[in-house]
């Protein structure tokens, strides 16, 4: 156990190195297109709500789509 | 120009940003399925400080009319939704904290959502991670009056907790990509009062009769969303997205959506959609039982039927006050519609048919065309 902690410790320093060396392969003054408003996930939060609630109301599944709400819509 | 986004690009990769302040005005009507429902809605969100901002949100639902299953054993329905949600975001270096409330209420229903959520810019700010908690506590009710002269009796309480991690990733300079997963537990009074099971009644001239749904009191699902963002080589984005669902109850659900973005010079932004959703039954779910009392769980509830539907979505998007006005930048004014065809694989429509025409259980399936307006104004500033 004594010679598992070092060598533990040892693992957790490499991959916290490496976490550090990575370099961004899309350097930030290649993201113009990725700042377009056509390229954010949900340009509208308050319509993509509004989708959701209409569907989970009617449908089995659920969730996994970012929006949250509350409410019966069982009539 | 280009100097200039990217000197802004580089200042904003040094710290996450809230975004710019905003209200919306909103208004949706929809129609389907022997239901007309009509919403409005308003939304601030303003930033008190470079790292603080708060958000509010009241929606008002207004329904008229009654689904399916609620015309073929009762009166006709009118009710009205309130929802009030607050919001409030806090930024520290590259993370963002996001405290939510939302109240919601029907005379028949109730219900209160906590949620917080984090999200935290990783590795040169090409990915993003997201943890989410959220609480819901529901008190459920079942007008056994009119709708006109309420009499609402509440027969129980339901509690959710879901848990959400999300994954945005920077691909390349064009592609973005993105991975949701979402648990909810539920228990609980689960089932959905309106609605009722029919079984097997030689005793009825209609050849069957109606009863009570039984649910189970607890419910486990697990939602995963797999999408992907694409800059088109002109100014346009292609997404494309899957979700998986499976619960606790054997529903399996599979949803395929695509989306095609086309901005017009810089006033007009031009969007198409098309959605696919497809599930089988629950394991307790039957169009017909054969007797009554024949299972522990019984449900007649469509949501819990096998069924399929297809939705074609258009949204235009008019960009006004490119140089802004007083206190506003600028503001955006939107037009979305939907049509959505429902299919059901086991669900029988009972309302006009019956003995002699159809036997029980053999009726026609059940479907119907649902349209969705939405008209909203946004301006930032």
């Amino acid at each position: 156990m004594r010679r598992v902690r070092p060598v533990l410790l040892v693992g957790v320093m490499l991959l916290m190195s490496a976490c550090s060396s990575i370099q961004p392969w899309v350097k930030p003054y290649e993201r113009d297109r990725l700042a377009d408003p056509i390229m954010a996930w949900d340009r509208d939060a308050i319509s993509s709500a509004y989708l959701d609630h209409i569907r989970e109301a009617r449908e089995g599944s659920r969730g996994a789509t970012g929006s949250a709400g509350g409410g019966c819509g069982c009539n | 120009m280009a100097v200039v986004t990217a000197l802004l690009l580089v200042r904003a990769t040094s710290a996450d940003v809230l975004p710019d302040d905003r209200a919306d005005l909103f208004y949706s009507k929809y129609s389907g399925g022997g239901m007309d429902i009509t919403g409005e809605s308003v939304l601030v969100r303003k930033k008190f400080t470079e790292d603080f901002a708060l958000e509010a949100s009241y929606f008002v639902d207004k329904v008229s009319g009654a689904s399916i299953d609620v015309l073929s054993q009762a009166s006709q329905i009118k009710d009205e939704r309130k929802q009030k949600s607050g919001t409030a975001e806090y930024v520290h270096d590259k993370t963002t904290y996001s405290l939510s409330f939302i109240n919601s209420v029907e005379r028949d229903y109730k219900s209160d959502t906590t949620s917080f959520s984090l999200k935290q810019d990783m590795f040169g700010d090409l990915t993003t991670l997201t943890v989410g908690y959220a609480h819901t506590d529901d008190a459920v009710g079942e007008n056994n009056g009119t709708a006109f002269v309420p009499v609402i009796a509440w027969l129980g309480h339901a509690q959710s907790n879901s848990y959400n991690v999300g994954l945005s990733q920077i691909l390349t300079k064009n592609w973005i990509a993105g991975l949701n997963v979402n648990v909810i537990t539920d228990n609980g009074y689960l089932a959905n009062p309106y609605r009722s099971i029919r079984y097997l009644d030689s005793s009825n001239p209609k050849g069957y009769s109606l009863g009570s749904q039984v649910y189970p009191d607890t419910r486990t699902s697990t939602a995963v969303q797999a999408e992907a963002k694409y800059y088109l080589p002109y100014r346009a984005a292609l997404t494309g997205s899957y979700r998986y669902f499976r619960d606790t109850w054997g529903i399996v659900g599979n949803t395929y959506e695509m989306d095609y973005t086309h901005p017009l010079k810089n006033i007009w932004i031009l969007e198409g959609r098309l959605r696919f959703y497809k599930q089988n039954q629950a394991t307790f779910y039957s169009d017909l039982f054969p007797f009554a009392d024949s299972q522990n769980f019984m449900a007649r509830d469509q949501d819990l039927a096998a069924s399929e539907n297809t939705t074609i979505g258009a949204k235009v998007t008019y960009a006004f006050l490119p140089d802004g006005w007083k206190m506003f930048k600028r503001g955006t004014a939107t037009f979305d519609v939907s049509r959505i065809s429902f299919h059901y694989l086991d669900f029988r429509n009972i309302k006009y048919y019956g003995v002699p025409d159809y036997l029980p259980g053999t009726e026609p399936l059940y479907f119907f065309n649902a349209t969705v307006y939405q008209i909203y104004m946004s301006m930032f500033f």
